[in-house]
């Protein structure tokens, strides 16, 4: 990471811990209200399903040299459209959910030994190398996150429609396989952004955790999803702080603390 | 009817998903300020008549013809509000159309629960939330209100203070009310119509009518005594027997000798 002509920004974005911050606090942005809708409308399986996945588009990437964002991106897009289809189908889906969530990980690692480059490097993508995020990961990272964003802004008052009863939204004239695709999507992105960040294996509880954590202490859904991005944001930084601190690995340490606050925030809402 | 609100001719609809006819050549038609109850037993087609009605399911034959533009406020039945997502009364209202705060409590005011705005959808009794679905239902000054069982759950009184407040709710806004409905005694008193509907239209007319009609009587038997109660005309009622009516108010659409039953046979 050599910059010829070091202006303060560039600089600044030459420490490897600046960089950490920003890339967690773009997840964190993205995750906090996309993660309150997998909490709403129970897409937990979901999230693991597409998430998993992405080892496959990490091994695709690697072996046939494309993009690691773009071949992550395809493929958990191809396993959320998969899912969603069969979610629609009816509530009875968990078990096939769950069969295509743990087989989409063993298809992933499976594939992963046969790219040598990647057998070195594959906790990486399981877990998660925040410390390793270059500016080019930033950028994705950020724009990934920046339009996750934007498309639940602009569906925003649908997709909380659709998800309060379906019926009710269907009468007001909303089609609730545009929701579902609309979310379908989202988490495809913010699995290619987060896979850097907290890994595979820890992006749904990237989504799950803060917004549980938020769901006491909100009473609008706005009010939860901005929270449950604060909660994201002050995790990643206390992640990184205690990764730093203790010599732990980044990913688990910020989920750790989002878990940590979950905790703190369930004992206080006990009467 | 040339002044209906949404008016039916040979209506038959399948069940979603299936080529069984959920209604067959139902006529229909609501006037405005009109109140119409739809009753029949479980399965007799009355939430896929609501449903072709509105356009949510499309006919296999027959056509709706719904007044252009017409304004409807439509509660469906059995609502049940997502409970993992926080929300309050208030910013339930403003789903999925944002509406100014005077619009929302003017319609909370008029169903009756003005004071609730600020509560937790959640924390609502089944009373409350049945008038916040109504207030939900009069935003945008409908020209119709459509009520797929808008009482079920509710304890007697709840149901009769409900009924009280739709009559309440036309005379204040003039606007037409078609209800499904289980509670034939008190949503019968509260009508100015009623269609007994057991996959085709058995009989109609006026409560008192159609309380006494023999149709009506074969599905309801046991069940309507307390209509019977109320309504008892000067003649005996035979289930069996097809007799003639002393005012025939009612319109019969059918007779047979077992009643309005569409499976027998």
């Amino acid at each position: 990471m050599s910059s010829t002509a070091p202006t303060g920004a560039t600089t600044m974005l030459d420490d490897f811990m600046v960089r950490a911050v920003l890339a967690g606090l773009g997840v964190a942005l993205a995750a906090g209200p996309l993660g309150c809708f997998v909490v709403w409308r129970r897409m937990a399986y979901f999230g693991d399903a597409t998430a998993h996945a992405a080892i496959l588009g990490v091994a695709a990437s690697f072996a046939f040299g494309v993009s690691l964002y773009l071949g992550t991106l395809a493929v958990a897009a191809g396993m959320a459209l998969l899912v969603a289809r069969l979610t629609a189908l009816g509530h009875a889906m968990d078990t096939a959910l769950g069969v295509l969530a743990h087989s989409a990980l063993a298809l992933g690692l499976v594939a992963a030994s046969f790219v040598p480059d990647l057998r070195v490097d594959l906790s990486s993508f399981l877990f998660g190398d925040i410390l390793a995020v270059g500016r080019t990961d930033l950028l994705w990272i950020w724009g990934g996150a920046l339009a996750i964003l934007s498309f639940l802004i602009w569906r925003w008052q649908s997709l909380v429609s659709t998800t309060v009863n379906e019926e009710l939204a269907m009468a007001a004239g909303i089609d609730p396989r545009v929701e579902r695709l609309v979310l379908s999507l989202a988490l495809a992105l913010v699995v290619a952004v987060a896979i850097r960040i907290v890994g595979a294996l820890l992006i749904s509880a990237m989504l799950i955790v803060p917004a549980a954590a938020a769901r006491g202490f909100s009473r609008t859904p706005e009010a939860m999803a901005i929270l449950a991005s604060v909660i994201a944001g002050v995790s990643v930084m206390a992640g990184l702080w205690g990764s730093l601190w203790f010599d732990t690995p980044a990913g688990p340490s910020i989920i750790a603390a989002a878990a940590t606050v979950f905790a703190v925030s369930t004992l206080l809402r006990r009467p | 009817m040339k002044t209906a609100l949404i008016a039916a001719q040979g209506l038959t609809v399948d069940r979603p998903g299936s080529r069984e006819a959920a209604l067959t050549n139902v006529d229909f038609a609501i006037a405005p300020g009109e109140i119409v109850t739809v009753v029949g037993p479980n399965g007799s087609g009355k939430s896929t008549l609501i449903r072709a009605l509105l356009g949510n399911l499309a006919p296999r034959e027959g056509k709706v013809t719904r007044r252009p533009g017409l304004r409807i406020g439509y509660v469906p039945q059995r609502v049940q509000i997502e409970q993992s997502i926080p929300m309050t009364v208030r910013r339930f209202l403003s789903l999925p159309r944002r509406i100014g705060n005077d619009e929302a409590a003017a319609a909370l005011t008029r169903a009756g629960v003005g004071d609730l705005s600020d509560r937790s959808i959640g924390a609502l009794s089944g009373g409350q939330f049945q008038r916040v679905l109504l207030a939900r239902a009069l935003l945008g000054d409908p020209q119709i209100l459509v009520l797929d069982e808008p009482t079920q759950g509710l304890d007697q009184p709840g149901i009769v203070a409900f009924y009280q407040l739709i009559e309440q709710v036309r005379a204040e806004t003039g606007a037409a009310i078609l209800m499904v409905s289980h509670d034939l005694l008190v949503v019968m008193r509260a009508s100015d119509r009623v269609i007994c509907l057991n996959g085709h239209v058995c009989c109609e007319g006026t409560p008192q009518s159609v309380g006494s009609a023999p149709e009506y009587l074969a599905l309801f038997g046991g069940r309507g005594e307390g209509t019977l109660a109320l309504y008892q005309h000067q003649h005996n009622h035979d289930h069996d027997h097809l007799h003639d009516h002393p005012s025939q108010v009612h319109r019969h659409v059918q007779h047979s000798p077992d009643g309005c039953n569409h499976n027998a046979g």
